[in-house]
């Protein structure tokens, strides 16, 4: 036990305790780098939808809402079981550890799966900006504007959901191979961060480009 | 073998059998390395050879802006060299010149560490960098670009027939460099500190160091976000900033300026930080106001944030924005001149050895304080509208970033040679470049005030007969100005082989890191050092740091 642990010390720290504390600052650094990345989105999503409210809403009544709230469903679940993955890492055994994290990674899956399938109704719909967009309502130059944050939005977000299915998959062949402890869990609980990050960000998306044409 | 008589060394002067830069030899040894000593020699190679091609945008421009026509080069060339010279000037050299060489090299050191916190992060952010600036080099390959280094809308989004995505990947990709090398470095200094290295005892290097890195965490992502949304817009039409899409430009400038401004304090805190070092280490004397110094780099970082509209006063921004702006932007001088007397005060009664670190560090104070107070005169609403997009403009931002960040990284790399290489430079040659560099970069830049204020407006290849006179003085010089960058370039590898032998410490200086043998080991410290005493204890005589 001892010899794993000491194995997974890298050497520039002096003890397992210095590392997890940098990881964790380290990681949640990252997270307020990724706040400002995508706060430039939000500050133009403001922005917009101050100077343009009607036309907002009225491109907003055009998303689809049951998806949208079933994929909200999903990704509350993920991090559900994200926080079992966790937890399991440090208490519970490798099979409990891999059902987690493919849990995980397979509500990840579907949430993706369910964005594809409203990317491709947009397409049909011609509401993806660009020369074949066409839109019957009032302002139609703003509400491109609209599906303009709403692709780049929830295509960043989308991109950062295949990473951390990426990470996911790295962490599911680690646990396989029996390296989570109680004394070394560092991996899990940083993509768990990440994964709830990933997951806030939708929390914000889903009222501000869903909810907002609805009364 | 030679008849000369070989100088008797003393032993302790003698580098480590085994050191950082012999600890491994061939090619994967560096490409793979994790040590941040060779790290920082990869940065420091990039860099060079970025900072070469820089100048040689610079060199082009300037020969064509000796006569009034635009005869040399077409107007659409010129446009294309300015913005190359932005470019890589601005993300390749200056961003990463002092934190990713220096920095990397010294915060381990300077804190007791045997490495960043994450050594394989800091490889992979100088791969980041190397990725980018292929990105960037492809696109001045295949024709350029020709949108300034701002990228302003809608000229970027949709009127450029230039390779516009290519580099704005670049500058993209390259971002995420600094800001990995930011979270690393906020890390070790959190995490990493040896013990009795409390805050209060760091060297201001670190603070600087520290400052700068929170700016990289926080400005850097803002930035690429933009740059994101202009590939897509130009891509796939997506309307954001066009107004014929419905977008709005002036939202660009808002979220360009919003890190592009506090990019310039990326630029000149670290600097401020190697002149920190370099003036008391060459007046013998304690720092004055070590707090002081210390918070003002925090309070820039900090206002750095809040005054990015002062770039915008003639973009249809409101008045009261603009004054709002304006007012802000005058409170960083007063973190800036606590700096510049703090310095002067660590001068006043020392035993000043004009080392060529210290040439340059004198430089930086007289030409950064002429950068700084026309930085003033540009915070000023009135006058803005006057100076606006002239040579004025010009000629302030450049004695802020090569008169302030420049002159502080080239007296860093020469104070710190010895450490890193562990040889001396030859000093005659070295302080004659430094005036040389003195006197070129006043002859280049000061005549641009004057254009400016007389009316020359920036990013044109053409200009009226009666500026020729100005033009050609800042042409002059320039050549100096090259001259006075190829003669440090020769004499530092030449030094590598052939430079006396340093020792642990040639300046006698304080600090962690002049406790090591030069080059040190791959390791650092043999013992992990504890800290007793405050940074900049010249004064105390002869007193060990204790292993």
């Amino acid at each position: 036990m001892s010899d794993k642990s000491t194995a997974a010390l890298a050497h520039q720290f002096d003890d397992p305790e210095q590392q997890l504390e940098a990881s964790t600052l380290g990681m949640w650094a990252f997270l307020a780098t990724e706040i400002l990345f995508f706060g430039g989105m939000f500050a133009a999503y403001a922005v917009y939808r101050l100077a343009y409210p009607q036309a907002f809403a009225a491109a907003s009544n055009h998303l689809d809402i049951l998806l949208g709230t079933v994929n909200t469903a999903v990704l509350i679940a993920s991090s559900l079981t994200m926080v079992l993955a966790v937890y399991s890492a440090q208490f519970a055994g490798r099979r409990a550890q891999v059902t987690f994290l493919l849990a995980t990674l397979l509500l990840g899956t579907i949430f993706l799966s369910i964005k594809g399938v409203e990317y491709a109704h947009k397409f049909h719909e011609h509401l993806v900006p660009g020369a074949g967009f066409r839109f019957d309502g009032a302002d139609p130059r703003h509400a491109a504007i609209f599906f303009s944050l709403y692709f780049a939005m929830t295509g960043l977000h989308a991109l950062h959901m295949v990473i951390g299915a990426g990470l996911l998959i790295a962490l599911t062949v680690m646990s396989w191979r029996g390296r989570f402890s109680a004394v070394y869990y560092t991996p899990v609980e940083m993509v768990a961060l990440y994964w709830h990050f990933v997951d806030v960000i939708w929390i914000f998306l889903f009222p501000l480009l869903y909810l907002i044409g609805r009364h | 073998m030679s008849p000369v008589v070989e100088p008797i060394i003393a032993p302790e002067n003698l580098p480590p059998r085994v050191n950082y830069l012999n600890a491994g030899y061939g090619i994967r040894s560096w490409l793979l390395t994790k040590d941040h000593k060779r790290i920082a020699l990869l940065y420091l190679a990039s860099i060079t050879f970025f900072f070469f091609i820089g100048g040689a945008a610079a060199v082009l421009f300037r020969l064509e802006l000796l006569t009034p026509q635009s005869d040399l080069l077409q107007a659409e060339t010129y446009n294309k060299l300015f913005t190359i010279h932005g470019l890589i000037m601005v993300f390749f050299f200056l961003i990463p010149s002092i934190p990713a060489v220096l920095g990397n090299f010294l915060v381990p050191m300077m804190i007791g560490a045997r490495d960043l916190a994450f050594p394989r992060i800091n490889l992979l952010s100088w791969y980041i960098f190397i990725i980018g600036g292929m990105f960037t080099l492809t696109a001045i390959i295949l024709g350029g670009v020709d949108t300034g280094w701002t990228f302003y809308t809608p000229y970027s989004t949709t009127y450029a027939n230039t390779y516009v995505i290519i580099t704005a990947a670049g500058v993209f990709i390259t971002g995420f460099s600094s800001i990995l090398t930011g979270l690393n470095f906020i890390v070790t200094i959190h995490k990493m500190r040896a013990p009795g290295m409390t805050w209060m005892r760091l060297p201001l290097f670190i603070w600087a160091q520290y400052a700068t890195s929170l700016i990289n965490l926080l400005g850097t992502p803002v930035l690429a976000i933009s740059i994101f949304l202009i590939a897509i817009e130009r891509a796939f039409r997506l309307g954001i900033f066009d107004p014929a899409l419905g977008g709005d430009p002036v939202l660009f400038q808002h979220l360009f300026w919003f890190y592009s401004h506090p990019a310039v304090y990326i630029m000149i805190l670290p600097a401020m930080g190697v002149i920190s070092e370099v003036i008391t280490c060459f007046s013998r004397k304690r720092i004055f106001g070590y707090s002081f110094i210390a918070v003002s780099s925090l309070a820039i970082a900090v206002l750095g944030f809040f005054v990015w509209g002062h770039h915008m006063f003639v973009s249809s921004q409101s008045i009261y924005a603009g004054l709002i702006f304006s007012f802000l932007s005058m409170f960083v001088a007063i973190p800036s001149a606590v700096k510049v007397f703090n310095w002067t005060a660590t001068l006043y009664k020392g035993s000043i050895i004009y080392q060529t670190p210290l040439l340059y560090a004198l430089g930086f104070i007289g030409l950064f304080t002429i950068g700084g107070l026309t930085g003033i005169f540009v915070a000023t609403l009135a006058i803005d509208v006057h100076v606006h997009d002239t040579y004025f403009i010009i000629a302030h931002f450049h004695y802020i970033m090569v008169g302030g960040a420049l002159m502080g990284y080239l007296g860093g790399l020469h104070f710190w040679w010895p450490k890193i290489t562990g040889r001396l430079y030859p000093e005659g040659w070295a302080r004659l470049s430094a005036l040389i560099i003195f006197v070129g970069f006043n002859l280049t830049f000061f005549p641009q005030f004057i254009l400016g204020y007389l009316g020359m407006p920036r990013r044109y290849a053409a200009y009226p007969d009666e500026f020729q006179v100005l033009n050609v003085m800042s042409s002059a010089g320039a050549s100096i100005l090259g001259i006075g960058y190829l003669i440090p370039m020769i004499y530092f590898i030449w030094s590598m082989r052939y430079g006396p032998l340093a020792g642990p410490n040639p300046w006698n200086a304080k600090g962690l890191e002049w406790t090591t043998p030069s080059p040190p080991t791959t390791e650092n410290f043999e013992h992990k050092p504890h800290i007793t005493e405050e940074a900049y204890a010249y004064e105390v005589k002869e007193e060990k740091v204790v292993g």
